[in-house]
């Protein structure tokens, strides 16, 4: 044994292997919720995808799950535009989470138009996220939008009524929020990962 | 110096084709009523056996079905400006001579490239409006304009060889005066080579100094004296339709063209438009306006053209279209958007500005906006559309959303979380309010922003969820 051979030379000669677990695709689009971005496999929203937001009713925490992620995207001169919401955004309020409204475009769209507006937007490649609160959306104008979403490369989110959840969806995420009393956040679909099996509570407003 | 010469020897007849969509044949005719002739004939007219200078008479013993219209002096005058501006995109330095515009390039082919590079480009931008051309350049605007009559595409690049150039160029297209024209060739000169070797002394005891000022501009010896172009301020062109238009799809083409001429006239002046009118005339001086607005100036053709034809749809024709006018007097300056050199974006991303134009053009004037906020400390007018002055964040809790009216508050009583936060304000504008804003939990668990009349704590009314 007087050859002595660097370790460096067997790896590189692919001749030893070394065990170790399978790289997860860690993406760059964190939610801003750890507990969240620690559930789901790409480590946040999923890039480049639709992500679809089941809700029991308005107004229950939606905001607060996606503010985060659109300030951080204001904040780095990204556009994020909004298409016919339920309620005015609360500037004032938006902006105390982070945002920079002069990235904020609101978009009035009529009930047939809110499905076409929210692809040329996806679709322009010059927005970083798009949202929309479409009224009857099926499986293929979401599949039109999930297409949309990765040629403009953009976040897609759209938020739908709880009562969707049992359709099959081609979202890339599927999220379901439980109202309060206990508001919390169930990943009913995630491409790339196992369904977690518990929910994650929803933070309240800090005042 | 160098001058390119743009021979333009159809003006009328391309400004009439180029609007055309079919291929029939189609002659200019002038002259008195009963001794019309004809002075343009297009390709299909030709082939069948129309010439130039034929009686019209003789010309319907011919053929039995073409169009003949006449011959439009004005339209001639129109166009040579319009292609005017059209070039004036590559010189600063441009002149009209008749049916031919000349343009100065020796300081233009810094930015352009060589003239050969140039001559494309030129070419490239005559040939997509629509007009026939002849070119050639030298170092005098005359004797590029002498060269384009001989041939096409000749260049003479210095002065030395620009009397070898003109050397074999006939008398009768030399552009000289005309009574030289006349009579030079009885004296067995046929050759401006020929005129240029004659002494000077006896030219001008035959011919007067006219002749000999032309021969010196043409070879340089005098400044060509020409006047400059100037472009106009606003872009106004109406062209009139061949027939009655009843379909709005019918009026799609001439719109086209017309965009496309209102983009090559911008690129020129290196300007944009902001707002352009689309007059629609019907009979009798009666006509419908069609407007198209833009939040930003824009000069792209295919984007002009996308949101005119997204108005024009939505318009319903009263009556017939007898014609078609294009003004746009709203024409600031373009600002190209701003791109990052490392962006990373998708290569053939839709730039936000032309992307909120295509929703507006479908959805609306008013459906695409920005909000922010305002001084006033009342929410209903706390934020208004597109204001963007400094105003600093509200220390306050706010809600995420915020409803348009308060709605009463049901159920049980609420949890309160935060407050109470007056305001109380706008007793001077009529619009007084005097409320306690609180953060409160409903009985449904949910987390609003709610006021209620000053120190009360009932009667509470909703403006806003904590989303």
């Amino acid at each position: 044994m007087n050859a002595v051979v660097p370790l460096s030379a067997l790896l590189d000669a692919r001749q030893v292997w070394r065990g170790r677990a399978p790289e997860v695709p860690v993406g760059d689009q964190p939610t801003g919720w750890r507990a969240l971005d620690a559930m789901l496999p790409a480590g946040g929203w999923p890039e480049a995808s639709l992500s679809e937001i089941l809700l029991p009713v308005d107004g229950v925490g939606e905001l607060r799950l996606v503010l985060p992620t659109l300030a951080r995207l204001t904040q780095g001169q990204r556009n994020v535009v909004i298409v016919s919401p339920p309620y005015a955004p609360c500037v004032a309020g938006w902006r105390q989470q982070g945002l920079d409204m002069r990235r904020v475009e609101i978009v009035d769209a009529g009930e047939k138009d809110v499905l076409w507006a929210t692809e040329q937007c996806l679709r322009s490649g010059s927005c970083a996220a798009v949202l929309a609160w479409p009224h009857h959306a099926d499986d293929r104008a979401l599949r039109r939008l999930q297409v949309a979403a990765v040629t403009g490369q953009a976040l897609a989110f759209v938020f739908r009524d709880r009562s969707h959840l049992s359709n099959a969806s081609p979202a890339a995420l599927r999220l379901e929020l439980e109202a309060p009393p206990r508001p919390q956040i169930w990943v009913r679909k995630c491409r790339g990962g196992a369904v977690p099996a518990q929910a994650i509570p929803l933070p309240r407003v800090v005042h | 110096m160098l001058w390119a010469c743009i021979t333009l020897p159809s003006l009328a007849l391309d400004g009439i084709l180029r609007r055309r969509p079919t291929d029939d044949p189609l002659v200019l005719i002038d002259g008195p009523v009963n001794a019309r002739t004809i002075v343009s004939a297009n390709d299909a007219a030709r082939a069948a056996g129309l010439h130039v200078g034929q009686r019209l008479s003789a010309a319907q013993a011919l053929l039995s079905h073409f169009e003949a219209i006449p011959y439009d002096r004005e339209s001639v005058a129109r166009w040579l400006r319009f292609l005017a501006a059209v070039a004036y995109r590559y010189s600063s330095e441009v002149s009209l001579l008749p049916h031919a515009i000349v343009l100065e390039v020796s300081k233009s082919m810094g930015l352009f490239g060589p003239w050969p590079r140039l001559e494309s480009m030129l070419r490239a931008d005559f040939t997509d409006l629509g007009f026939r051309h002849r070119m050639a350049a030298a170092p005098t605007a005359h004797a590029a304009h002498v060269l384009t009559t001989v041939s096409d595409g000749q260049a003479v690049l210095s002065i030395d060889t620009l009397r070898n150039a003109l050397q074999r160029v006939p008398i009768a297209k030399s552009r000289l005066p005309a009574n030289a024209i006349a009579a030079l060739p009885s004296m067995g000169i046929r050759t401006l080579g020929q005129v240029l070797a004659l002494p000077r002394d006896g030219l001008r005891r035959r011919f007067g100094a006219e002749l000999l000022a032309s021969l010196d501009r043409l070879t340089g010896d005098l400044p060509s004296g020409l006047e400059l172009y100037r472009p106009p301020d606003t872009f106004d062109l109406r062209i009139e339709l061949l027939h009655e238009v009843e379909n709005q799809s019918a009026l799609i083409f001439p719109v086209r063209r017309m965009v496309d001429d209102l983009a090559a006239y911008l690129a020129g002046r290196d300007g944009g438009v902001q707002r352009f009118l689309l007059r629609l005339e019907h009979r009798e001086g009666r006509f419908t306006d069609v407007s198209v607005g833009l939040l930003a100036s824009e000069r792209d053709g295919a984007l002009l053209f996308e949101f005119a034809r997204g108005r024009l749809e939505h318009v319903t024709l009263p009556e017939p279209v007898l014609a078609l006018r294009l003004i746009a007097r709203d024409l600031p300056a373009f600002v190209p958007a701003g791109r990052d050199l490392f962006d990373e974006r998708p290569a053939n991303a839709l730039p936000i500005e032309q992307l909120r134009e295509r929703l507006r053009a479908r959805l609306g004037d008013g459906a695409v906006y920005r909000l922010g906020s305002t001084q006033d400390p009342r929410p209903e007018r706390a934020q208004r559309e597109a204001t963007h002055d400094e105003v600093p964040i509200e220390p306050h809790p706010r809600p995420t959303w915020l409803l348009q009216r308060p709605i009463p508050l049901r159920g049980g009583n609420p949890i309160i979380l935060a407050g109470p936060e007056r305001v109380e304000t706008g007793w001077w504008d009529g619009g007084e309010v005097c409320r306690d804003y609180y953060v409160i939990e409903t009985s449904l668990g949910q987390e609003a922003w709610a006021f209620c009349a000053p120190d009360e704590q009932t009667g509470w009314m909703i403006h806003g969820w904590f989303a």
